[in-house]
């Protein structure tokens, strides 16, 4: 495949991020350097179960939220 | 009297118990070790979070978690920063993700500078919330009418505010606070407005079943001594409610028998 046809276009918390086909969620929070654990996502509006994480193939256009639990009152 | 009876004094929320009866936020502190120390001296079980965006730029900084435990501590997350029913909804259900949590408190504010409750935006996102499935705390205006709705709604307990939140004014409305208490069936939690110790014990003494502080620790000078204020005045206003406080009399009574006195 050339570049073209791997290249993934992901919006990531409001920012345009640039990944390679194939990518999962497992993936993706990995390249992030994040840890699974303790952060939730949401892709296209819909919550991913983690157990899913590394079930879910990333398509370029796919808008996630990654969050995690900070102080509040 | 019996002294055991007295040592389990316990509060219900959605089928779990607690003994401390202070609920703490995990905001505004200076840093995430003075979080920790000051929890802890709080002696609270239960304690409030925010959900927000991960810094994709600095994905390993120190995170909540790692300094307040989940094991140790009931997280509560909340809605703060939603102005929408599917804002709140949204953001509960990512929280429900992370951590596997039900029990939440839902807020939706109006703008500033009172950042008062909005009731009905408040209504809707219950409505939502309770429909999947969560398990709601609300907190709400001092209304004894909306405060009973919610109840009817199927929320779990009752969070009137006593004053603007982070205002540290103590219960500006102690009526209407105590019209909510003698008519919810459910917990209810002052919420916001406390400044001082004596703010919680005077919450404590009107019945509230818990009173959930944050920037009255957090902002004090030091905040670990304050949340043991916060925990002891917490323990006496609950003390004194449950003792029963003297009637008020507009004449003085002595304290010393005015009989047998030497001639």
């Amino acid at each position: 495949m050339d570049a073209l046809a791997t290249a993934l276009t992901l919006t990531v918390n409001g920012d345009a991020l640039n990944f390679e086909r194939p990518l999962t969620v497992a993936g993706l929070v990995e390249r992030l350097g994040l840890d699974m654990r303790k952060v939730a996502v949401e892709l296209n509006r819909e919550i991913v179960p983690r157990s899913t994480y590394g079930a879910v193939a990333l398509q370029s256009g796919d808008v996630l939220e990654i969050v995690h639990f900070i102080g509040g009152g | 009297m019996d002294g055991i009876m007295h040592l389990d004094d316990s509060w219900h929320v959605a089928g779990r118990s607690f003994a401390s009866r202070l609920i703490v936020g995990t905001g505004k502190y200076k840093d995430l070790p003075t979080t920790a120390a000051a929890i802890d001296a709080s002696g609270a079980e239960m304690v409030t979070v925010a959900v927000r965006r991960v810094n994709l730029s600095d994905p390993k900084a120190p995170m909540l978690q790692d300094f307040v435990p989940p094991s140790r501590y009931t997280y509560l997350p909340n809605t703060a920063g939603c102005f929408t029913a599917d804002d709140a909804v949204r953001t509960l259900r990512l929280a429900r993700e992370a951590g596997g949590w039900n029990l939440v408190k839902l807020e939706v504010l109006g703008p500033p500078p009172t950042l008062y409750p909005d009731m009905p935006a408040t209504f809707e996102a219950a409505a939502a919330l309770i429909k999947d499935g969560f398990e709601v705390m609300v907190y709400c205006s001092d209304d004894p009418i909306a405060a009973k709705r919610l109840e009817e709604m199927g929320c779990v307990a009752i969070m009137p505010l006593g004053a603007p939140i982070g205002s540290g004014l103590g219960v500006q409305n102690p009526l209407m606070i105590q019209m909510i208490i003698e008519n919810a069936k459910v917990p209810v939690l002052v919420d916001a407005g406390v400044g001082t110790a004596y703010d919680a014990t005077f919450a404590m003494e009107l019945g509230c079943d818990a009173v959930l502080v944050n920037s009255a620790i957090a902002l004090a000078d030091d905040p670990v001594l304050m949340a043991r204020a916060m925990k002891a005045g917490v323990e006496a206003g609950r003390l004194a409610f449950r003792a029963g406080r003297i009637p008020r009399r507009g004449s003085a009574h002595a304290s010393s028998p005015m009989t047998g006195l030497i001639r």
